[in-house]
């Protein structure tokens, strides 16, 4: 099993969810981050004074997939979340040591 | 001890009675301190009433930034801010004059511009007058912003706002309420029924804010290709809800007060506002329940705003039962006419058009159908003329307006602008620095 940890642009959240839907992935965990990579953040004013914001709102995607399809996951991802701007985002790609499923106590494939 | 005081008291008042009954009183003095006094009391009633329909401006900003996204509130707030003080300075040099100045021709009024009405040792009425009247002007600029908002360029917005207040609104109003002055207005010559304003201010908003919203365009994101239509839910209920309840306290002044005098007869008036609104929320709530399965809050808020647009012509000729009556076909109807906008992809966050424009004009129908003294043919006839008058005039003049500014200067912001939140990209601000402020729905 593989975790697969994507950070996006916010409005791309449902793209990438209907495109992994597509290919068999019914479910997924999201955050709500803020982070910067070589994107900037932008200078906001209040009363007269400028200040920076450098942390940029981004959605943070949590899946565990099955090794065999980790490859395809991130592929759609990759495709689904990209606006071809600055600031589309990373996908991280990690083992999974065990998964649980909570109600039925199943693990490994099963829990998944 | 007591016997004493009561003895000097005694003569202390015969005493001032005597030094101040220089002047006996007289029938005719006695005639002109009665009107003076009833003067008194109209002044008071009136700027009473005109500080009511003021706070109407909270009541609208709260409703539009409550039924929007946070990244736009400052943007709501501003357009609300704007189109107040802007529309004040604007009909205090056009508009009032155009309104109610003296007419010949039952079209326009040609005087009283800038105040010009008013000496310093002259009657003050006229200032009571125009402070009530450019809250009520005000009320048909901020309708607007409801259903151009999220995506609307704010200098655009207030040229638009100049636009309205300084001439659609006030031509219209010298049509219908000219006499009220100086003027005199040819629709109102007819008959025309319109007591604080269903067709003059909410039916003349309505129908401008459908052509902003026409000419803007829909949010992104709001209707897909495959033709299905997305939420865009708005981010503080509890805004939107104290935004209604703020209108609600503000239409006893724009109801009654548009008596402009301190009389019995705004007793009825409180009571058609009240009911009309709570008959419009309550059959909104049960509209929205048969159709959505559940009671909808945002709908029953419209539902009370429509009731009370409805009420708005008729609440001076129409009996309590009558309003109750009006207010509940005014809450069915906003929902269906919100659903049927979506239907034709005219995104009106707020349900502008919907609350103002067709229920301005319901109430105005209704206004002749459910007057007290009985209804004929000819009342009814002169009520939809001024319905149509008010569309014919207001809607295209207004579709011009915005093209024009959206040529000149541009009325949309762009996506990348629209994605962001017009509070940084318009203001460079932030309504909620210490909350993330990003919305994930589509854009």
């Amino acid at each position: 099993m593989r975790k697969i940890e994507a950070v996006i642009k916010p409005f791309k959240l449902d793209d990438v969810k209907d495109a992994l839907n597509k290919i068999g992935v019914k479910g997924m965990t999201i955050s709500e981050v803020k982070g910067f990579g070589r994107q900037k953040g932008h200078k906001e004013t209040y009363r007269g004074a400028e200040y920076q914001v450098d942390f940029v709102p981004k959605i943070k995607i949590d899946l565990v997939v099955d090794a065999a399809m980790s490859d395809q996951v991130v592929a759609t991802i990759k495709e689904s979340a990209s606006s071809g701007k600055i600031g589309d985002g990373k996908i991280f790609v990690m083992p999974v040591g065990e998964a649980v499923r909570i109600r039925t106590g199943e693990s490994g494939r099963e829990a998944i | 001890m007591k016997v004493w005081i009561h003895i000097i008291a005694l003569i202390a008042i015969t005493a001032v009675n005597a030094w101040a009954g220089d002047d006996t009183p007289t029938a005719l003095s006695n005639k002109e301190a009665i009107i003076l006094v009833q003067d008194h009391a109209n002044y008071l009633w009136t700027l009473i009433a005109a500080a009511l329909v003021f706070f109407m401006q909270a009541g609208f900003a709260m409703v539009e930034a409550g039924f929007t996204r946070a990244k736009n509130a400052i943007n709501i707030l501003m357009k609300n801010l704007m189109d107040f003080s802007m529309g004040s300075i604007v009909y205090w040099a056009i508009g009032f004059g155009l309104m109610f100045g003296a007419s010949g021709t039952g079209w326009f009024g040609t005087s009283g511009f800038f105040l010009s009405d008013f000496t310093p040792d002259g009657d003050p009425w006229v200032l009571a007058f125009w402070m009530f009247q450019v809250v009520f002007a005000a009320t048909a600029a901020t309708i607007v912003s409801g259903a151009m908002a999220e995506r609307t360029k704010f200098t655009g917005y207030m040229l638009y706002s100049i636009g309205v207040c300084g001439l659609i609104y006030p031509i219209f109003g010298s049509w219908a309420w000219g006499s009220l002055f100086n003027g005199s207005g040819w629709l109102e010559g007819l008959g025309f029924i319109d007591f604080a304003g269903s067709t003059v201010v909410h039916s003349v908003g309505g129908w401008a804010a459908l052509a902003g919203a026409i000419v803007l365009g829909p949010r992104i994101g709001k209707y897909l290709p495959d033709g299905s239509m997305r939420p865009i839910p708005g981010h503080n209920m509890p805004l939107g809800a104290l935004g209604v309840f703020i209108l609600w306290l503000g239409w006893f002044g724009f109801n009654p007060g548009s008596t402009t005098t301190a009389d019995k007869s705004i007793a009825m008036i409180f009571v058609n506002t009240n009911l009309a609104a709570a008959a419009g929320a309550i059959l909104a709530m049960v509209t929205s329940w048969f159709k959505f399965g559940k009671p909808e809050v945002s709908m029953s808020l419209n539902g009370a705003l429509a009731g009370l647009v409805a009420i708005t012509a008729g609440c001076a000729n129409v009996s309590p039962a009558s309003a109750v009556i009006i207010g509940c076909v005014a809450g069915v109807l906003v929902v269906f006419s919100v659903m049927f906008l979506d239907k034709i992809k005219v995104d009106d966050p707020v349900g502008a058009v919907s609350v103002h424009g067709v229920n301005g004009a319901w109430g105005t129908l209704a206004a002749g159908i459910f007057n007290i003294g009985g209804t004929t043919a000819g009342i009814i006839g002169v009520q939809l003329l001024g319905i149509a008058a008010c569309f014919l005039w207001t809607f295209p003049v207004a579709l011009v307006m915005f093209k024009l500014i959206d040529k000149t200067i541009g009325l949309r912001v762009s996506p990348e602008e629209e994605a962001e939140g017009l509070d940084f990209s318009e203001h460079g601000g932030n309504a909620y620095p210490d909350f993330e402020v990003s919305s994930y729905a589509q854009s």
